[in-house]
C-alpha cells in the first residue's frame, strides 16, 4: 500500500514537470491538501489517501474518471463537442478578400469557397486589378488600354498573380528556414507580426517590376507604402502577441 | 507621368472604388460575418522561440477598442477556429488543429487528419486534447503539454495600417501625395485589440512540408524556395 501511494506522488510530480501551466498553484494546493496529515510530505510512512488523477476512480473533486476539478484535466466527455460545424469565414494571406472582391456578394462567397472552387475568383481578381488602373488611366482621361498593371517584382503577370491570390490562398510556411512574407530576400515562408504585409500588397499590386512604379517620387502618387510599421509594438516570448492595450 | 495630372488620379481613382485598398488583413472583410463572433481578423504563421517549433496564431473578431468592450469581448462556444495544415500541396487540409470555447476555458484538439474535409466540419474529438483557462487582460494562462504552447484570450492587435489617411485618400482630399510620409502617418490599429488563439506546435507534429506551392506550379526554380506547408484559418459555427 505504501508503495503504491508514493507512485501516485510522484505520478503528480511527473505530470506538473510536463504541465507548465498556471495550474500549479492550485494543483500543488490541492496535493498538499490531500496530505494534510503529512505537512506535504511524501514520507511513505505517514502517506494517507491519496487522490490521484490516474487511480481510475472519480474522487477528489474531479467531475469524472481521472478528470475535472481543481487538479486534473478537464473531461472530454463531460463537454458536449458534439453537431457539425459550417464554415463562415476563411484567411490564409492577408487583405485577399477585402481588396480583390468587389462586391458583398463575392466577399461572401469566397469566405466559404474550397481553394478547387476559386477559379472564378481568379478571373474577377484580374478584373479588379485592371480595373484599379483603368480607373487611373480615365482619371488621366487616356486609354486605359495603355495604363495596366505591370508585372510585379515577383515576375507575376495578371493573369498569374490572380491565379495566385485566389487558387493558393494559405501562408507558405516552411518548418525548416526563416519564415516571413517578405523581407528583402525571403519571400512567402510565413508570416510575422512583424511583416510589413500592406506595403508588400501594396507594392505587388502597384510597384511594377521595379517595385518602385508609384511610389511617391517623379510626380507619382504614394501607392506602394502607408508609412506605418510595426512602431512600439514589442514581440515577446509565447503568445508572441502583445498584452491589450 | 506629369504631377499636375496625377492630382485627379487618386482623388478620381479611390473615390471611384469605396471599396478599395486594404481596409484591414482580414478584420469585417465581408457582411456575412463583419462584427460577428466568427470574423477572422488575422492570421500567423512563423518559425517559434525554439526554431523546431512553428507558431499559429488567429485573431477574431477585431478590432477591439481598450477597456469594457476589450474586457467583455468573449468567444463564442458554438464558433470553431481551426487551423488547416496542407502537406501535399492541394490546398486540402490533411491535418487540423481545433480551438473551441467551453466553459472557462479554451479546448484545442489536433494536430489530426480530420474525419471530413471541406466547408461542414465536426470537433475531432478522438485527437489529442489539451486546454488552457482562457486569459484575460491581466491574467495570463499558457498550457504547455509534450512540448505544444497554448493560449486563448485579448492581445493587442499586430496589425498596422494608417487607416485614417486611407479614409482621407479615398475621399480625394490628400490628391496627389498619397499615403504619408513616415514621419506623419499614423497606425490606426496601435490602440486597438483582438480576440487570439496562439499554438505553438513542434514541427514533428505538422507531418511533412511538400514543396513550394511557387516551385510545384513553375512561378519560382527548383530550390529557390523551401517546402513550405500550406496553412489557412476557417471559423465554423455550430448548427
Amino acid at each position: 500500500m505504501g508503495n503504491y501511494k508514493k507512485k501516485a506522488v510522484i505520478n503528480n510530480k511527473i505530470k506538473l514537470d510536463n504541465m507548465k501551466t498556471y495550474k500549479f498553484p492550485i494543483y500543488i494546493l490541492t496535493i498538499c491538501a490531500a496530505l494534510t496529515f503529512v505537512a506535504c510530505s511524501n514520507d511513505d510512512d505517514n502517506v494517507i489517501e491519496q487522490v490521484t488523477c490516474d487511480d481510475g476512480v472519480q474522487n477528489g473533486d474531479e467531475t469524472g474518471v481521472d478528470c475535472g476539478g481543481t487538479a486534473c484535466e478537464p473531461c472530454a466527455t463531460a463537454l458536449d463537442f458534439s453537431g457539425n460545424y459550417v464554415q463562415e469565414d476563411a484567411m490564409g494571406r492577408p487583405g485577399i478578400n477585402t481588396v480583390f472582391n468587389d462586391n458583398d456578394e463575392d466577399k461572401n462567397a469566397f469566405n466559404v469557397a474550397l481553394h478547387a472552387d476559386r477559379a472564378v475568383f481568379a478571373q474577377k481578381f484580374e478584373d479588379r486589378l485592371e480595373f484599379y488602373h483603368d480607373v487611373y488611366a480615365t482619371s488621366l482621361g487616356i486609354d486605359p488600354a495603355d495604363l495596366d498593371y505591370e508585372t510585379n517584382i515577383l515576375g507575376l503577370d495578371a493573369p498569374t498573380f490572380a491565379f495566385v491570390l485566389a487558387n493558393t490562398d494559405a501562408l507558405q510556411v516552411a518548418p525548416n528556414g526563416t519564415t516571413t512574407y517578405y523581407d528583402g530576400t525571403n519571400a512567402l515562408t510565413g508570416r510575422t507580426i512583424t511583416d510589413d504585409v500592406i506595403d508588400i500588397s501594396l507594392t505587388l499590386m502597384f510597384g511594377g517590376t521595379t517595385g518602385t512604379r508609384f511610389d511617391g517620387n517623379n510626380g507619382t502618387p504614394q501607392l506602394t507604402t502607408d508609412g506605418v510599421d510595426f512602431g512600439d509594438r514589442v514581440v515577446g516570448s509565447f503568445p508572441y502577441l502583445e498584452t491589450p492595450n | 507621368m506629369k504631377k499636375m495630372k496625377l492630382f485627379g488620379v487618386v482623388g478620381g481613382v479611390l473615390l471611384a472604388s469605396a471599396a478599395f485598398f486594404l481596409t484591414s488583413a482580414d478584420h469585417i472583410d465581408a457582411p456575412g460575418v463583419a462584427s460577428t463572433s466568427s470574423d477572422i481578423a488575422d492570421l500567423y504563421a512563423f518559425e517559434g522561440d525554439n526554431p523546431n517549433n512553428t507558431v499559429l496564431i488567429a485573431t477574431v473578431q477585431g478590432p477591439l477598442t481598450p477597456g469594457d468592450v476589450t474586457n467583455n469581448a468573449a468567444f463564442d462556444e458554438n464558433v470553431m477556429i481551426q487551423f488547416n495544415i496542407d502537406n501535399d500541396g492541394d490546398f486540402v487540409e490533411d491535418l487540423v488543429i481545433q480551438a473551441v470555447k467551453r466553459g472557462d476555458s479554451m479546448y484545442v484538439f489536433g494536430p489530426i487528419v480530420p474525419t471530413a474535409t471541406g466547408i461542414t466540419g465536426q470537433v475531432e474529438t478522438s485527437g489529442p486534447m489539451r486546454s488552457v483557462k482562457i486569459s484575460s487582460s491581466d491574467d495570463v494562462q499558457v498550457t504547455t503539454e509534450d512540448g505544444m504552447s497554448i493560449f486563448a484570450g485579448p492581445r493587442r492587435d499586430g496589425f498596422f495600417f494608417d487607416f485614417n489617411r486611407f479614409n482621407a485618400v479615398i475621399s480625394g482630399s490628400v490628391a496627389p501625395e498619397g499615403f504619408l510620409p513616415p514621419d506623419e502617418a499614423s497606425d490606426f490599429f496601435e490602440d486597438l485589440n483582438v480576440l487570439a488563439v496562439s499554438i505553438e506546435v513542434p514541427n514533428a507534429m505538422l507531418g511533412e512540408a511538400p514543396t513550394h506551392v511557387a516551385v510545384a506550379s513553375g512561378l519560382f526554380p527548383e530550390g529557390a524556395l523551401p517546402d513550405a506547408y500550406n496553412v489557412w484559418v476557417t471559423t465554423k459555427r455550430k448548427q
